[in-house]
C-alpha cells in the first residue's frame, strides 16, 4: 500500500490561560469552539466538508458527549464533517493528529482537522459516591415508604462533591511527586530545571514580540497572549520558589512545573492534493510516529523501583528513529514538552546514558546528547501553559511553522516531538518541511 | 539474652524519651534469615574519579589497572544488587558494559532516592589532595542512608602503593572509614578493605559479607584482601553461593553452647558437615547440638595429651575448616591469680589450638582451600583488667594468625581470627549490671552483639571463596571503643 503524505497546512489555538484566571467561565465546548472557528477562518473552511474532525479533552464533563462533534456544528465547517473524541491524557492531541494523518495517508480521507481542549476551571464535579449510589437505588425503589426509607439516609457531608484528582489510581501520587520521584533517580539539579524554565519563557517573549504566533492564534475572552507568559523570569527569580514537589529538599517549584491551565487549540491535515487545489500552503510533512507506554506501578528487578511515570517517550524514541531511518542528532529542532522542567531533564539524560539505552532500551549505543540551542526555540509548555489536551496541537502547529520557515531549498528541515502523558504514555512524533524542491506549495 | 533497654529505645515511648534525654538509641540490627538476598535496597557505587581507563598518575599498580570498580561492578551484578551510581560517563559506560541497569544519583540533589549501602573505590586516590574525592561522595550521600545501612571503602594496602604520597592517602581512609563508622549510627557499618594489586578478583565473598544483614555487627574494621602468597587461592569456579560449605567438612572446638553452637549450626546451614568437639563434661549437650545438624560430635579434651592424635586420626581423609573456639576466662588481677588460673587457661584458649594444628598439618589434613578460623578477643587487642592471663592468650592467639599465614597461603589455604567485642552469651549474662551496660553501650552500634554475628564473621572466613583473606583479624564487637 502506498501510503500518501500528510501535509499540515496550519494550526490555531486560543492563549492559553491560568486556571481559574480569564477562562474560569469558558466551557470545553466553547473553547473548542472557538479554536476550531478561528481556523475555519483562517483557512476559508467555511461550508467545507472535511473527512473528520477529531479532538478531546481529558477532563471533560459527562454532559460532554461528543463534545468535538456538538462544537464543529457550533462552527461554520459542514455540518455533515463527522467527529469523533478521543482521550489519552497530555497525549490527547498529538494523538489526535497521528490518527487524522494516518486516514489521510491511507487515502481513507483527504483533510481533517485534529485538536484538543481542557479546561481545569470549569471543572467537572460528580455527585459524591455515596450520595450517588443512594440516589441510584432510590431510582430502582418502586414503594414510597422504602423510598422516604432511603431519603432519611441522606447526610450533609454527603454534599460534598468528587473533584477531579491529579493523582495516578495505581500509585496514588500526583504527576509532580512521580515527576520528584524521577528527578531524584536522574540527579537533576534545580538550576538545571530553572534554567531551562527560563529559557522557555525568554524564548517564547522573542517569538511573541517578532510576531511569530500572529497566525498561529485567535483571542479568547480578553486574551492576546498565554497568560502564564513571564517575559522577564531568569533563573535567579525562579530560583527563590520553594518547592512544591519531593519534599523540602525537593527541586520542583511552581516556576519549572506546567500551572493548572486552560486552552484550546486545532490543526488542519490533508493530502498534498487537497492543498494543491485550494491553494493552501504546505508547512510540513508528519512522517513518523510512535506511542509508548512504561510499568509505573511494579518495581524493576533491577533497581527495586518502578520506571518513572513520565519516561515513556524516552521509550518511543529509539523505535521511530529506527523505522525513520534517523539518529536522534539528524533534528534541526526538538520539541519536548514541558509538563515539568525535571521530565524534560530526564528525558535527555536518559537518552544520554549508556546504562539506561542499553539495558533498557536495548540499544547498544546511547542515543546521545542533543544540541540544547535546538530545544522548543519557541518557548515551551512551562511558558504557555499546559491545558492538557490542547499542547499536541500547540506544538505541532508551532513546530510545522518553525519548520516552514528554515525551508531553504536545500535537504528538508526536521523537527521531533515529544510529549509526556499520565498513566505512563508517551507520545513521539517526525515532521519534515518540504525540501529540494518537493512537490509542496509553498505559499 | 534480652537487652532491656535496646527494647525500650525501640518502643514508641521509648524512643521519645530517649531523644529528649539524648539518651543513646542503637537500632534493632538486621540480621540474616535463610533465603534473603545479599542486600535489600540500593547500593551506590563510585570512584575516584581517575580511574577508568585514565593512564596511572603517581599511583601503583592499582592505578594502572584502573582501580577495582570492574570487579566490584561484577561482584554486585552476580549477587543481585540493586545499583546507582553518580552521572560520570566513564562508570555508567562500565555499568552499561557490565550489562547492569543502575539509577543516577546526584547527591545535590537526590531526591527521595535512599540508598542501603554506599561503596566507593578509594584505591587510586594517589595524594592527599585526592582524598577530596571522599567527602565528595560522601557528603551528599551519607544523609540518604537507610537503618543498618553499609558504608564499605575500597583501597590500597600503604605498603604496595609506589609512592609516599599514595601511601600516605592510602593511609588517610582508614581514620575517614573508623570516624564515620563512629558518627553514622542507626545500625550502620563502615569497613576499610584493602585490595593487594591484582588480588580484585577474590573480593566477591568480602563484599557479600560486608553488605549483607551478615556482618550486622562488624564495623570499624580494616581487612585485607590479598595478602602475600593469598592469590594462589583462586575462587572456585562453580559456587552455590547458598550451601558453599556443601561437601565440605568443619571441626568446631567449643560447639556444644553459645558462639560455638552458633558456628556450627550457620556452618551446618551453609551446607558442611559439621563435627563439633567438646569436653566430656558437656557431652549430652554437643550430642544435642549435633544431631540438630545432622553433624558429629567429638567428645574431647583439647587439652588431652592424646587429642591432636585423636583428632588427626579423625580427619586423616581431610577437613576443610576448623574453627579454634573452645576458650575459657579465669579472671583476677594479676597480683591474686595463682599460677594454675594462668597455666590451666594458656593451655585451653592458646596451647592447645597449637597442639591440634602442627598435628594437622604434619599429618596433611588440611585440604587446599582449607580454611583455619580462630576465635580471638577484643581483650586480645585492647587488654583488659583482671584478664592478663585471657588477653595474653587471646593476643597469643592473633600472633599464631599472623605467623602462620605464610605458611597455610603455600598449601593453598587461609587462617584467620575473629576478635568478638561484647556478645549476648550466657558468660556476659552473668556480668554485674553497670560493666554490662558499659559493654554494650560503649560502641558505635550502641549494644552488644548475638553469637550468630560472630559465627556469619567466621563463616565469610571459612567460605571457599575467602581465600583471598588470610592473616586478618576481625573484630565483632560494634566498632566497640576500646581498643579500637
Amino acid at each position: 500500500m502506498n501510503a500518501r503524505r500528510v501535509a499540515v497546512i496550519g494550526g490555531n489555538r486560543i492563549p492559553f490561560a491560568r486556571s481559574n484566571s480569564a477562562y474560569a467561565h469558558a466551557s470545553n465546548h466553547e473553547m473548542l469552539t472557538a479554536a476550531l472557528e478561528g481556523l475555519v477562518r483562517r483557512f476559508a473552511l467555511d461550508g467545507e466538508l472535511l473527512g473528520e474532525v477529531v479532538a478531546g479533552a481529558v477532563l471533560k464533563h459527562p454532559r460532554d458527549r461528543d463534545l468535538t462533534r456538538e462544537a464543529l456544528l457550533s462552527t461554520r465547517l459542514a455540518a455533515q464533517t463527522p467527529a469523533y473524541d478521543i482521550q489519552q491524557a497530555c497525549g490527547t492531541g498529538l494523538e489526535a493528529v497521528v490518527l487524522v494523518a494516518n486516514k489521510i495517508a491511507l487515502g481513507q480521507i483527504d483533510a481533517g482537522i485534529a485538536g484538543g481542549v481542557d479546561t481545569t476551571s470549569d471543572a467537572p464535579l460528580a455527585l459524591n459516591e455515596s450520595l450517588r449510589k443512594l440516589l441510584l437505588e432510590l431510582n430502582r425503589t418502586p414503594d414510597t415508604p422504602g423510598r422516604l426509607r432511603l431519603l432519611a439516609r441522606v447526610r450533609p457531608w454527603q454534599l460534598i462533591p468528587e473533584i477531579p484528582r491529579n493523582a495516578e489510581p495505581r500509585t496514588g501520587l500526583s504527576m509532580g511527586e512521580h515527576c520528584a520521584v524521577m528527578a531524584g533517580e536522574w540527579g537533576i539539579e534545580r538550576a538545571e530545571q530553572d534554567g531551562l524554565a527560563a529559557r522557555s519563557h525568554q524564548r517564547m517573549a522573542a517569538a511573541y514580540e517578532r510576531g511569530f504566533f500572529d497566525d498561529l492564534m485567535t483571542p479568547f475572552s480578553g486574551l492576546e497572549r498565554d497568560q502564564n507568559l513571564r517575559p522577564d523570569s531568569t533563573p535567579e527569580k525562579l530560583a527563590k520558589l520553594r518547592p512544591v514537589f519531593g519534599g523540602a529538599g525537593g527541586t520542583m517549584t511552581a516556576g519549572n512545573s506546567t500551572p493548572l491551565s486552560d486552552g484550546a487549540s486545532a490543526v488542519l491535515l490533508a493530502s498534498e492534493e487537497w492543498a494543491r487545489e485550494r491553494g493552501l500552503p504546505v508547512l510540513a510533512y508528519i512522517t513518523h510516529a510512535q506511542t509508548a507506554a512504561v510499568d509505573h506501578v511494579h518495581p524493576l528487578p533491577s533497581t527495586g523501583s518502578p520506571e518513572g511515570l513520565l519516561m515513556a517517550p524516552a521509550y518511543a524514541m529509539p523505535k521511530m528513529l529506527d523505522r525513520a531511518g534517523l539518529t536522534l542528532g539528524d533534528f534541526d529542532v526538538y520539541e519536548i514538552h514541558e509538563a515539568f522542567a525535571a521530565q524534560v531533564l530526564c528525558t535527555l539524560r536518559a537518552w544520554e546514558d549508556p546504562v539506561f539505552c542499553r539495558e533498557r532500551l536495548g540499544c547498544e549505543q546511547p542515543l546521545g546528547a542533543i544540541d540544547r540551542d535546538k530545544l522548543n526555540v519557541n518557548g515551551g509548555s512551562l511558558a504557555a501553559g499546559h491545558p492538557f489536551a490542547a499542547t499536541g496541537g500547540r506544538i505541532v502547529a508551532a513546530l510545522a511553522k518553525e519548520l516552514h520557515e528554515r525551508e531553504s531549498g536545500g535537504p528538508p528541515a526536521r523537527g521531533v516531538i515529544s510529549i509526556c502523558a499520565a498513566a505512563g504514555q508517551g507520545v513521539v512524533a517526525i515532521l519534515e518541511s518540504a525540501g529540494d524542491g518537493a512537490a509542496g506549495a509553498s505559499a | 539474652m534480652s537487652d532491656p533497654y535496646l527494647q525500650f529505645v525501640n518502643s514508641p515511648p521509648g524512643a521519645a524519651i530517649a531523644r529528649q534525654l539524648g539518651l543513646p538509641r542503637p537500632v534493632r540490627l538486621e540480621r540474616h534469615r535463610l533465603g534473603d538476598p545479599v542486600i535489600r535496597g540500593r547500593v551506590l557505587l563510585g570512584g575516584s574519579s581517575a580511574p577508568i581507563g585514565s593512564p596511572p598518575m603517581a599511583g601503583g599498580r592499582q592505578a594502572a589497572a584502573g582501580g577495582l570498580l570492574q570487579e566490584i561492578v561484577a561482584v554486585l551484578r552476580e549477587a543481585g544488587c540493586e545499583l546507582a551510581t553518580g552521572n560520570e560517563a566513564p562508570l555508567r559506560e562500565l555499568v552499561a558494559q557490565a550489562g547492569m541497569d543502575a539509577t543516577v544519583f546526584n547527591g545535590e540533589a537526590p531526591g527521595g532516592q535512599r540508598l542501603k549501602a554506599l561503596v566507593f573505590d578509594a584505591s587510586t586516590i594517589a595524594d592527599s589532595r585526592g582524598l577530596a574525592e571522599m567527602h565528595g561522595f560522601f557528603h551528599g550521600s551519607v544523609r540518604q542512608l537507610e537503618r543498618c545501612g553499609r558504608v564499605i571503602v575500597l583501597g590500597t594496602p600503604p605498603a604496595d602503593c609506589d609512592s609516599v604520597r599514595q601511601a600516605t592517602a592510602q593511609r588517610a581512609l582508614e581514620g575517614f572509614t573508623r570516624s564515620l563508622g563512629k558518627e553514622l549510627g542507626r545500625g550502620a557499618t563502615v569497613q576499610l578493605v584493602l585490595v593487594a594489586p591484582d588480588a580484585g578478583a577474590g573480593l566477591a565473598s568480602t563484599l557479600r559479607f560486608l553488605l549483607s544483614p551478615r556482618s550486622a555487627y562488624v564495623s570499624g574494621q580494616v581487612i585485607h584482601v590479598g595478602a602475600p602468597g593469598a592469590s594462589a587461592a583462586a575462587v572456585p569456579a562453580q559456587l552455590d553461593w547458598e550451601r558453599p560449605q556443601a561437601g565440605r567438612v568443619a571441626l568446631v572446638t567449643g560447639a556444644s553452647r553459645g558462639i560455638g553452637e552458633a558456628i556450627a549450626t550457620t556452618l551446618a546451614r551453609e551446607g558442611a558437615h559439621v563435627v563439633g568437639l567438646d569436653v566430656p563434661a558437656l557431652a549430652d549437650e554437643l550430642e544435642q547440638v549435633s544431631t540438630r545438624l545432622g553433624g558429629e560430635a567429638l567428645v574431647l579434651d583439647v587439652t588431652a595429651a592424646e587429642t591432636p592424635a585423636a583428632i588427626a586420626e579423625r580427619f586423616s581423609d581431610g577437613v576443610d575448616v576448623v574453627v579454634h573456639n573452645a576458650g575459657v576466662t579465669r579472671d583476677r588481677t594479676l597480683a591474686k591469680m595463682p599460677a594454675e588460673r594462668w597455666s590451666e587457661l594458656m593451655d585451653i584458649n592458646l596451647s592447645s589450638q597449637e597442639r591440634i594444628d602442627e598435628a594437622l598439618l604434619a599429618a596433611g589434613a588440611i585440604r587446599p582451600g582449607g580454611r583455619i578460623v580462630c576465635v580471638s578477643s577484643m581483650s586480645g587487642i585492647a587488654g583488659n583488667a583482671g584478664q592478663t592471663n585471657y588477653a595474653t592468650s587471646k593476643a597469643g592467639v592473633i600472633g599464631r594468625v599472623q605467623a602462620l599465614a605464610g605458611e597455610l597461603a603455600g598449601r593453598g589455604a587461609t587462617i584467620n581470627a575473629v576478635a568478638p567485642g561484647f556478645i549476648e552469651t550466657r558468660m556476659t549474662a552473668a556480668m554485674p549490671i553497670p560493666i554490662r551496660e558499659a559493654g554494650r553501650r560503649m560502641s558505635s552500634l550502641g549494644q552488644g552483639g548475638e553469637p550468630v554475628d560472630v559465627a556469619e564473621t567466621i563463616a565469610w572466613l571459612a567460605h571457599p571463596a575467602s581465600g583471598a583473606v588470610n592473616g586478618n583479624v576481625v573484630r565483632v564487637c560494634g566498632q566497640n571503643f576500646l581498643g579500637a
